[in-house]
């Protein structure tokens, strides 16, 4: 067992040996068993891997908004605006967990403000509060602290979090992106596993068989790439169906948007319908492997 | 072809022989006997490799056995033609399939291979079955059919383990002279039977010596057969 990974076997299998095939029987059930449990494990397949890029998203997306969650809002005479604007930068500036804090400029807040009041809005002559963006820091900041420094220093200002809110959400996204990973990886050592177990019970069933060809100058390889090819195919059949089905099943979930979480974002976006394609190949690779390893284990315990 | 030197065997204990030395020559032919459970069957084993020698030295085609990797027995093996006592097929194949097995599992199918196989059904005379499947035939059928699997890839040498225990005394002469004209054409036959007037029929075409297994040793038996 000095290689993981039998080019020649490899090779055998590719190559079209109709005599190869032909010299171990059919067999009906274990075909089907084989054919359903790869189908099984694809679709389930299907579902983490969309599972944990919607978590991955959201993740994303909400820690990203978490990020640039807080603005104060400045409303005074406008005579006091620039002074408290600037004292509540400074504020800001000596707050720890703030990153970056930045007052908008009035071009900025004509654009936030254009959707609802028309392009010529005169915002120099209306009562507009001032806006400060407040990045934070990694960590974020003690915001009872600072409400009440502001309070303190800048009367007319409004610290406002309106997303804060979803942190431990985030950090709950991420924890079930780990998972779907985990889990895909689970369904590839079950596939393993069980075609493992297939070829074995294969192998025992054709013991005969086997014998009978080690005894006309087979070679091991002859004799494995038969098991090995046939049980390649046939996952690569079943996941190839899996994945289909999971991937239909994809397409009639709802797509949620922007607005959705985890239940509306189950579909997949962009480039990433792309990725179950890759589960019927990946599954048809552990079959091989496990397949090789069974019958090279079993032949060399033979004469 | 193949040399033993100091050969012994053992299952598990007691030595089923030992000591023994043989060298079977190019276009020898040798008949092997013996009381039943003296061991024949195993020598023949030791001779196409399926068992290691518990001592001694044993060479196929110049190779010492105990250095050859398992490739290296089964390409040995396709210039060894085997009869089975037990003859064994691929139960789901027609019998025209399995007695050309060795060809299809080296990979040279060729038109030779496609007339050769008719001739040789003809000779053991299965043409008529060679749709069946092995579980369908008699048992000497069976045994015929393994002389013609054993046979199809023109081997260097030819082991028949009592090749003619289930066949009439016609049959048995058919394939005899089969075997006669193979040798001729300079392979090595080695035939284990219990058949003495197998023995005689054959002594009067070809020049053939007769080993004996008893007494856990190998003896070549006396000019009185
Ligand atoms: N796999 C085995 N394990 C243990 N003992 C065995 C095995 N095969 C054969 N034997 C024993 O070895 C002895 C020789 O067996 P073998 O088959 O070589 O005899 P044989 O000369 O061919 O007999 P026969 O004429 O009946 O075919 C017998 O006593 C048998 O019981
Ligand atoms: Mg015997």
């Amino acid at each position: 067992m000095t290689r993981w990974f039998d080019t020649a076997m490899l090779r055998a299998v590719l190559a079209r040996d109709a005599s190869a095939d032909r010299v171990v029987p059919p067999e009906g059930f274990t075909v089907r068993l084989t054919l359903f449990t790869a189908a099984a494990m694809a679709f389930l397949a299907v579902f983490a891997l969309a599972l944990s890029l919607a978590a991955g998203r959201l993740a994303t997306s909400w820690g990203e908004e978490l990020a640039r969650a807080s603005t104060i809002r400045i409303s005074a005479p406008r005579d006091q605006m620039a002074e408290q604007t600037a004292a509540a930068l400074r504020v800001l500036e000596q707050t720890p967990g703030v990153r970056e804090a930045r007052a908008l400029s009035p071009d900025e807040q004509r654009a936030l403000l254009q959707p609802w009041f028309g392009p010529d809005l005169p915002l120099d002559q209306l009562p507009v509060p001032q806006l400060i963006e407040v990045i934070e820091a990694e960590d974020g900041y003690d915001s009872e602290g600072l409400r009440l420094r502001l309070q303190a220093e800048v009367p007319g200002a409004v610290l406002d979090e309106h997303t804060r809110w979803r942190r431990p959400l985030v950090e709950a996204a991420g924890r079930l992106r780990t998972l779907g990973w985990v889990s895909m990886a689970l369904i590839a050592a079950a596939t393993g596993a069980m075609v493992t177990l297939a070829a074995n019970a294969a192998l025992a069933a054709n013991a005969q068989v086997i014998a009978v060809l080690r005894l006309v100058g087979a070679t091991d390889g002859y004799i494995a790439s038969a098991f090995v090819r046939r049980f390649t195919l046939r996952t690569l059949a079943g996941a190839a169906a899996g994945a289909a089905l999971g991937l239909g099943a994809l397409l009639i979930m709802p797509g949620g948007g922007d607005t959705g979480g985890i239940l509306t974002g189950l579909r997949l976006q962009g480039w990433h319908w792309m990725l179950p394609l890759l589960v019927p190949p990946l599954a048809a690779l552990v079959a091989f492997l496990a397949t090789a390893h069974a019958s090279k284990r079993v032949l060399e315990g033979l004469t | 072809m193949i040399e033993l030197e100091n050969v012994a065997y053992s299952y598990s204990g007691e030595a089923l022989f030992s000591d023994i030395s043989l060298t079977l020559a190019p276009g020898s032919f040798h008949f092997l006997t013996g009381p039943s459970g003296a061991g024949k069957t195993t020598f023949l084993k030791l001779c196409y490799g399926a068992l290691l020698p518990s001592s001694g030295q044993m060479r196929l085609f110049g190779e010492d056995l105990r250095a050859m990797d398992r490739d290296a027995v089964a390409m040995a093996r396709r210039k060894i033609g085997v009869v089975h006592q037990d003859c064994q097929f691929l139960d789901h194949l027609p019998l025209s399939e399995n007695v050309a097995l060795p060809v299809s599992v080296t990979g040279q199918g060729s038109t030779d291979q496609t007339e050769n196989l008719r001739e040789l059904m003809t000779w053991v005379g299965l043409t008529g079955r060679s749709d069946a499947r092995p579980p369908e035939l008699s048992g000497g059928e069976r045994q015929r059919a393994a002389l013609a699997r054993a046979l199809i890839m023109s081997p260097d040498v030819i082991l028949a383990d009592e090749p003619t225990g289930n066949v009439d005394w016609d049959m048995s002469q058919r394939l005899l002279r089969l075997l006669v004209e193979l040798n001729k054409m300079g392979k090595t036959v080695v035939i284990a039977t219990h058949d003495l007037g197998l023995i005689r029929a054959a002594k009067a075409q070809v020049q053939a010596r007769v080993l004996r297994i008893a007494n856990r040793t190998l003896q070549t038996a006396g000019a009185d057969l």
